[in-house]
């Protein structure tokens, strides 16, 4: 049986959601542990999550 | 310097204006059988008529339509034997077909077709024409607006360093634009490219912030101007990004890619397909992101829009303006922050091709 | 993926290639380039002012203990002046003091030598005058005395008495 390509974006989105979750969460107890290493925290985060992003886009736009 | 640019724009205002005065007579019928009908259609057939729209929303456009109906033509440059150019108005929105020099053209989905006389358009299996296309170098809505938005920036940020010469601290819009520019060399350049090597890559850096960043904000006004969420837009700034990395790289970049130093011989022949695929990875995720988030923030909003009028009540009107709103508000959010991961990667990858050996 | 190549448009890439290569380029020659520099001239300048600041906060602090060690070694100078001079005083007063008793004693026993010596004198003085008298008195009255015959050989007759002719 053929799966719709929407259930493999859900997926995807899933997949990616929980990732970016984490990063965030984590970079938020990172903070809270050391906030005076806040903006260095923010930049990995970011870099990090624009990276899933990155990898969640072109599986989005592949499918 | 500030005054005589309102001026400037206030008169590119009036040609605009005194253009569409033109072309809205023209619409009005065609626009009121629409309107008529709007109330009678089923809900499945509201749902595809708006998704005809956003989809026209998302790409790029031969004329200049500030709403509906208010529009000015731009002109039409063609590759196709020679140079084949004439204003956008021979198509009468995408309805004619414009002829010139004994060839006959037509617009389909925003993309001009060559046909014969009568204007046929073959399509194959999958709805997409045939025809030949001819390299289309015309000034579209995307690339009208890319023009101004560079006069803009180049005023505006000639201004800004023009105050720099009656004293050290900045006026008008640098007291806005300059801790920007400084917040861009401390936080993107600096602890990214290294003290030693971040001057080179400065003027792209800020240029490439503040275009994305004023292209994404136009984006958000309702003039349907979307230029950031266009794929070849994204592509050429990504692609700038990719040869300033790759041409400015040293050494120790190279030897990283394809003879990794510090692994066993056997895992640097495994490495190096990876990471030589890495390097074209990179521009693309950079491309496709831009896209993607811009397009996808046009397309959440234009949605929730769009079904105050599938649901065409005036219960609904009000809970999904809010929505829209507070999304609006988000994607304000969203502009800068992509411009800003746009510039912090693109400054990310400069730092690895600058890096030194250690 | 098929829609966005499909989608592509070469024209609007070119163009877009091409107005922020030219942008970037002019935008380096007019913007960037003069506000990178000048804003890095202020960043000098102010950085150079809080140099020069600390360091004349710096040296006015220098300038300070050293008032102050000067202040602190006049006083101490002053102090030692002091009591020198309260030292050298009391040793004068003392000296003086020394001395005049000492004057004071040498004229006390001068003093006293001339009233001795006075004193002799008057005696002296006294004595002869004493001795004159008598011999006055004595004359008067041996005058009166011996005035008549008979008082004389009385006299004689008493003198003669008293001898005794061994």
């Amino acid at each position: 049986m053929e799966i719709p390509v929407i259930v493999g974006n859900g997926l995807i989105v899933i997949g990616a959601g929980i990732g970016i979750g984490r990063i965030g969460g984590s970079a938020m107890d990172a903070i809270a542990r050391q906030p005076e290493a806040a903006g260095k925290i923010q930049t990995a985060m970011l870099i990090a999550a624009a990276l899933i992003e990155g990898i969640g886009f072109a599986a989005l736009f592949a499918g | 310097m500030r005054k005589n640019l309102i001026q400037h724009f206030i008169l590119a205002l009036l040609v605009v204006i005194s253009f569409t005065t033109y072309a809205q007579h023209s619409n009005d019928e065609h626009a009121k059988s629409e309107e008529k009908a709007w109330g009678d259609l089923s809900k499945g057939e509201r749902k595809a008529e708006i998704k005809k729209v956003i989809n026209h929303h998302l790409l790029d456009d031969h004329d200049f339509t500030i709403t509906h109906g208010v529009s000015f033509p731009l002109p039409v440059i063609l590759w196709d034997n020679g140079l084949q150019i004439f204003m956008s108005s021979k198509f009468n929105h995408g309805e004619t077909l414009a002829e010139s020099n004994g060839n006959f053209y037509k617009v389909h989905h925003s993309k001009i077709y060559k046909t014969d006389a009568e204007g046929t358009i073959t399509m194959d299996d999958h709805h997409h024409p045939t025809n030949v296309k001819p390299l289309d170098l015309s000034i579209t809505k995307n690339v009208f607006v890319i023009m101004l938005m560079a006069l803009f920036m180049f005023f505006i940020f000639k201004g800004v360093a023009k105050a720099y010469k009656s004293g050290p601290m900045p006026k008008g819009a640098g007291r806005f634009l300059e801790p920007l520019v400084v917040f861009i060399r401390d936080e993107i350049a600096i602890p990214n490219i290294g003290k030693k090597h971040y001057k080179r890559y400065m003027n792209y850096l800020l240029t490439v912030f503040f275009f994305i960043w004023f292209l994404n904000l136009l984006g958000m006004t309702p003039f349907g101007i979307g230029v950031t969420n266009n794929f070849a837009v994204t592509t050429a700034l990504a692609l700038c990004t990719f040869f300033i990395t790759q041409f400015t790289a040293n050494k120790n970049y190279w030897s990283h890619i394809f003879w990794m130093p510090g692994v066993p011989k056997l895992m640097r022949i495994v490495l190096a397909p990876i990471e030589l695929l890495g390097v074209f990875i990179k521009p693309f995720a950079l491309t496709i992101r831009l896209y993607a988030n811009m397009t996808a923030g046009h397309v959440v909003l234009m949605s929730i829009l769009g079904l105050i009028f599938v649901a065409n009540s005036w219960i609904a009107a009000g809970p999904f303006s809010v929505l829209t709103l507070l999304l609006s508000i988000l994607e304000l959010l969203v502009a800068a922050l992509q411009a800003y991961i746009f510039t912090m990667l693109t400054a990310l990858y400069f730092g690895s091709a600058v890096e030194e050996h250690h | 993926m098929e829609t966005l190549i499909s989608n592509f448009s070469v024209g609007l890439f070119f163009w877009q290639a091409a107005i922020f290569i030219i942008l970037i380029f002019l935008l380096r020659k007019f913007a960037w380039g003069p506000i990178l520099t000048a804003v890095n001239e202020r960043e000098e300048s102010i950085e150079e002012a809080l140099k020069s600041a600390e360091e004349a906060r710096l040296k006015l602090a220098e300038l300070k203990t050293d008032n102050q060690a000067l202040l602190n070694e006049t006083r101490a100078e002053r102090d030692a002046m002091l009591k020198e001079a309260r030292t050298m005083k009391d040793g004068i007063l003392a000296e003086a003091k020394a001395n005049a008793s000492i004057e004071g004693d040498k004229i006390i026993a001068s003093a006293r030598e001339s009233i001795q010596q006075e004193k002799m004198a008057a005696i002296t003085d006294l004595k002869n005058q004493v001795a004159v008298l008598s011999i006055e008195i004595a004359e008067k009255i041996l005058k009166d005395e011996l005035s008549s015959a008979e008082k004389q050989k009385a006299l004689i007759d008493n003198v003669v008495k008293d001898i005794v002719l061994n």
